[in-house]
């Protein structure tokens, strides 16, 4: 027995299931993603005054993973229009591009994990603060050593924007003086929670997405030889769904990166 | 893979194993059922957890009766001597409200009824995808035993009610709050990747002829409670995600500037905000009641329109209503919060929206009473359930309204005014449909009748309960008890005898009246769970395919249904309820019946 329209598209509906579908589970994306950034909203809105860090991230390499999202949207289609113009081999090349652009985004997106958590606040007992990242935080020294400057409080380091980086150099703070160590990870501020649940709720969607590309490019492929229709939508679902992740960095990078 | 319109698995001759047929079934019916016994498995266990809650309101401080050593077994030092401390109570309430709404009424209604109905009601073979409804079960049992598996974890499960508000939630030690979110993540995954299904199936697979307005009204009802999940549960998942966050690596998005633990400050950087929990939260949990209240109106329709014997009247104005009142119900999530301070200007919106979201759901009742009007009704056990539904959602509907009002809603919010309003709705309304249903198509999935007697005992019963257990709630409410208090509110009553605010005696003296319906209730349901599996072997046998004499499409196939629902595939000449159609011999006209038979006399 068979489920009806799963390549052919219904006729009073214009669509295959497969594709109602998709998009149906891309509304529910919507709000899923609609409520994480109407929670940045309100968080950001909220904020006590002086609270709310500014160019925190690194806009080089956000831009660098705004361009590689922009190039796999382009690949996904050219790899789909490639089956519908039967050229399986164009589809395998433009499949492969996909996957690679993705996982040098995910590439880059870990390194700046790495850097932020990796990057130390460290409050000192006579109100100063010292910030940079850490090279030696060994259990047993009486000192850390910290890659980075001193400021005079917490404050001053909240808009990174500002010109004329303060020179970073070799920091031995030791531990007597310390009052508190944290690490650029969601429990220092608002900021750095809500980026790192949405990016990384993000990077899942990417993750899920490469492994679909993958299973399409693989094993997957060998439906084309046997029912190329159905291959052949199964790749543009699979790009709807890309797509979507694409649109939800272009809201990621201007809220985190840009202001 | 060569025949890729094929089911996977299906279409082979042999027979499929246990473990295919019954275990990881892709039929919707098997899975529909595996919903049917897993949700009612649940309602048991959240009817159980409230047993022993009403047994402490009642007589707080004393020992547990019958099971008080096990619950000293099971939890330690929240029952020493078999007494349910007030940790206890909150995990036990916050379990209770969980497990009631996400793992038992939800499911039943649209895993159970909606997975094992949507696709023959609309003449499709199944689900349009089939896998995926497997996976949805899956991920929704897996919930559920997260759930359950924190009942036994040091500390104990969940305890900040079925609503999770931080910063209680967040500051309560216990994992139990991340099974809790963990729980929510896989149990919303389930909710929506069944949504997917059944609104695809609803649009893609309907039978040649069944127009979108020749859908049954439960369809449309499904239809609207499919998308309601699809679009309001996100948020709540985002929410929960980042509650996860804060739970797991000590950030504040939910933790406000200043705020003290115990009399200390609390280890947390501050600067979030425990409302914005509230509107994440309520965001979906208002649609969610309606989850909850629709498909139940649907599973009503089909039981009044059938025993009625005459079509519905109105079936336009409550599909349209129904789709009303699903649009209208995601603007109003804010009428639970008007205490946080909202402003006027606000709460006036939200009092707007929550006063025209009742208007639809009036039409729905009142087009379902109206049909009753010159009807000639059989009272069998489904009709009973189906009947009482109306009165009882009426109930509870109408004690919305003072809710609904800001300045009434300040009295009322947060007493047992609250519990009494949503029981009203959730209990003698949905669950009683739930009832109703089960009596109803218990022929169609089982070739035989549910005992008519013990029916009867159970829906007498289970009214009569049902009223002695809420109906003193909403007095209680109105008294100034609060909600969530373990001792049923003796320290609070006590403390102030004589003075403002104090609870006469006759308020406290409702705590035990209602244990005793408590006890009742559950007494009345021993019938039924025993009518469900004896008649599977001892109930009177159909006398053919529509034991009922129905119209629609489901009655139109075998019964049990074949594995693909229907032999042929149906065409559909009519509409849902051509009940007593002038010029028909019978006095039902299917849906698969042409114009051109059965019209001689
Ligand atoms: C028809 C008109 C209805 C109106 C005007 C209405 C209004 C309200 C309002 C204003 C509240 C918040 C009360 C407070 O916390 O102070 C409330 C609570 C609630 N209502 Fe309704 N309601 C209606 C129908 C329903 C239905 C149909 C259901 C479910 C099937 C339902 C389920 C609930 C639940 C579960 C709560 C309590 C949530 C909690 O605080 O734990 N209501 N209702
Ligand atoms: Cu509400």
């Amino acid at each position: 027995m068979d489920i009806p329209y799963t390549s052919k598209v219904r006729p009073d509906t214009g669509l295959y299931n497969g594709k109602l579908g998709v998009w149906l589970f891309l509304a529910s994306e919507v709000m899923l993603f609609g409520g994480l950034f109407s929670a940045y909203t309100y968080l950001r809105i909220g904020a006590p005054p002086d609270t709310w860090p500014h160019g925190w991230m690194n806009v080089t390499l956000g831009t660098i993973n705004t361009v590689l999202l922009a190039l796999s949207a382009i690949t996904t289609l050219l790899a789909w229009a490639a089956l519908k113009t039967k050229q399986f081999g164009r589809y395998k090349l433009f499949g492969l591009l996909t996957i690679l652009l993705a996982c040098a985004f995910l590439g880059i997106k870990s390194y700046e994990y790495r850097d932020k958590l990796t990057h130390y606040q460290v409050q000192l007992n006579d109100g100063r603060v010292a910030d940079g990242h850490l090279v030696e935080n060994n259990k047993d020294a009486d000192y850390i050593l910290l890659r980075g400057h001193y400021a005079a409080n917490a404050t001053e380091l909240l808009d990174g924007r500002a010109k004329g980086h303060p020179a970073h150099e070799e920091l031995k703070i030791a531990r007597a003086d310390i009052k508190s160590l944290k690490n650029y990870g969601p429990a220092l501020n608002n900021f750095l929670a809500i980026y790192f649940s949405i990016t990384g709720l993000h990077a899942i969607h990417i993750l899920g997405g490469i492994i679909v590309f993958a299973y399409l490019w693989g094993p997957g492929s060998k439906m084309w030889f046997t029912a190329p229709a159905r291959f052949t939508n199964r790749v543009e679902t699979a790009g709807l769904f890309w797509h979507f992740v694409d649109l939800v960095w272009i809201f990621v990078f201007p809220l985190f990166y840009l202001t | 893979m060569s025949q890729p319109e094929a089911h996977p698995s299906h279409g082979s001759h042999s027979e499929p194993g246990f473990l295919r047929k019954y275990v990881f079934s892709i039929d919707h019916k098997i899975i529909g059922i595996q919903y049917g016994y897993t949700s009612l498995a649940f309602m048991l266990f959240g009817f159980f957890l409230m047993g022993i809650m009403r047994w402490q309101i009642a007589h707080p401080g004393e020992a547990v009766p019958l099971i008080g050593n096990f619950l000293q077994t099971v939890f330690k030092d929240a029952a020493i001597n078999g007494v349910v401390s007030p940790d206890l109570y909150n995990m036990f309430g916050a379990m209770h409200g969980t497990i009631m709404v996400f793992l038992a009424v939800v499911p039943v209604l649209t895993g159970a009824f909606g997975n094992y109905l949507v696709p023959i009601q609309v003449g499709a073979s199944d689900m349009a995808f089939p896998r995926l409804n497997m996976m949805s079960y899956q991920f929704y049992l897996f919930g559920g035993i997260v759930m359950l598996a924190s009942f036994f974890i040091p500390g104990g499960p969940a305890q900040s009610g079925w609503t999770s508000y931080p910063p209680l939630s967040l500051i309560v030690p216990t994992d139990g709050q991340t099974y809790w979110l963990v729980g929510m993540v896989f149990i919303i995954t389930s909710s929506l990747l069944g949504s997917v299904n059944i609104i695809t199936t609803i649009v893609q697979l309907r039978a040649p002829g069944m127009t979108w307005l020749r859908l049954p009204f439960f369809i449309w009802t499904e239809f609207v409670a499919a998308f309601l999940l699809l679009l309001a549960f996100p948020p709540l998942e985002a929410a929960g995600l980042l509650q996860l966050v804060d739970k797991l690596t000590g950030s504040s998005m939910f933790l406000p500037t200043g705020l003290a633990v115990s009399g200390a400050a609390a280890h947390a950087a501050g600067g979030g905000s425990p409302i914005l929990w509230q509107h994440l939260f309520w965001f979906l949990a208002h649609p969610e009641v309606y989850v909850l209240i629709l498909p139940a109106m649907g599973i009503v329709a089909e039981i009044i329109a059938n025993n009625i014997r005459k079509p519905l009247w109105g079936y336009k104005s409550m599909v349209y209503a129904s789709l009303a009142l699903g649009f209208l119900s995601v603007l109003v999530w804010a009428h639970h919060m008007y205490l946080t301070g909202m402003g006027t200007v606000i709460a006036t919106f939200f009092q707007t929206t929550t006063m025209m979201v009742s208007v639809p759901s009036v039409i729905i009742l009142t087009c379902l009473l109206i049909s009753l009007w010159g009807g000639s009704i059989r009272f069998n056990t489904p009709m009973l359930f189906a009947l009482t539904f109306l009165p009882m959602f009426a109930i509870g509907g109408l004690t919305g309204l003072p809710l609904g009002f800001s300045a009434s809603d300040l009295h009322l919010h947060d007493t047992y005014y609250v519990i009494g309003h949503f029981h009203y709705v959730v209990a003698p309304g949905t669950i009683f449909a739930v009832f109703g249903g089960i009596y109803y198509w218990y022929p169609k999935m089982t070739g035989r009748f549910m005992n008519e007697f013990w029916g009867k005992v159970h829906f007498w019963g289970s009214l009569i309960f049902m009223n002695v257990i809420f109906m003193p709630m909403l007095s209680q409410g109105m008294a100034g008890m609060l909600r969530r208090m373990s001792d049923g509110g003796i320290n609070y009553a006590l403390s102030h005898t004589g003075a403002e605010g104090s609870l006469p005696n006759m308020i406290m003296e409702m705590n035990r009246v209602i244990l005793w319906g408590a006890i009742g209730l559950a007494i009345v349901q021993i019938p039924f769970i025993l009518n469900v599996f004896i008649s599977m072997r001892k109930g009177v046998k159909v006398a053919n395919d529509n034991p009922w004499d129905a119209t629609t499409l489901e009655w139109q196939t075998e019964t049990p249904p074949w594995v693909y629902n229907f032999r042929k595939e149906p065409v559909v000449h009519r509409g849902p309820y051509e009940y007593s159609v002038p010029g028909f011999s019978r006095d039902f006209t299917p849906q698969t019946e042409p114009d051109n038979v059965g019209a001689k006399h």
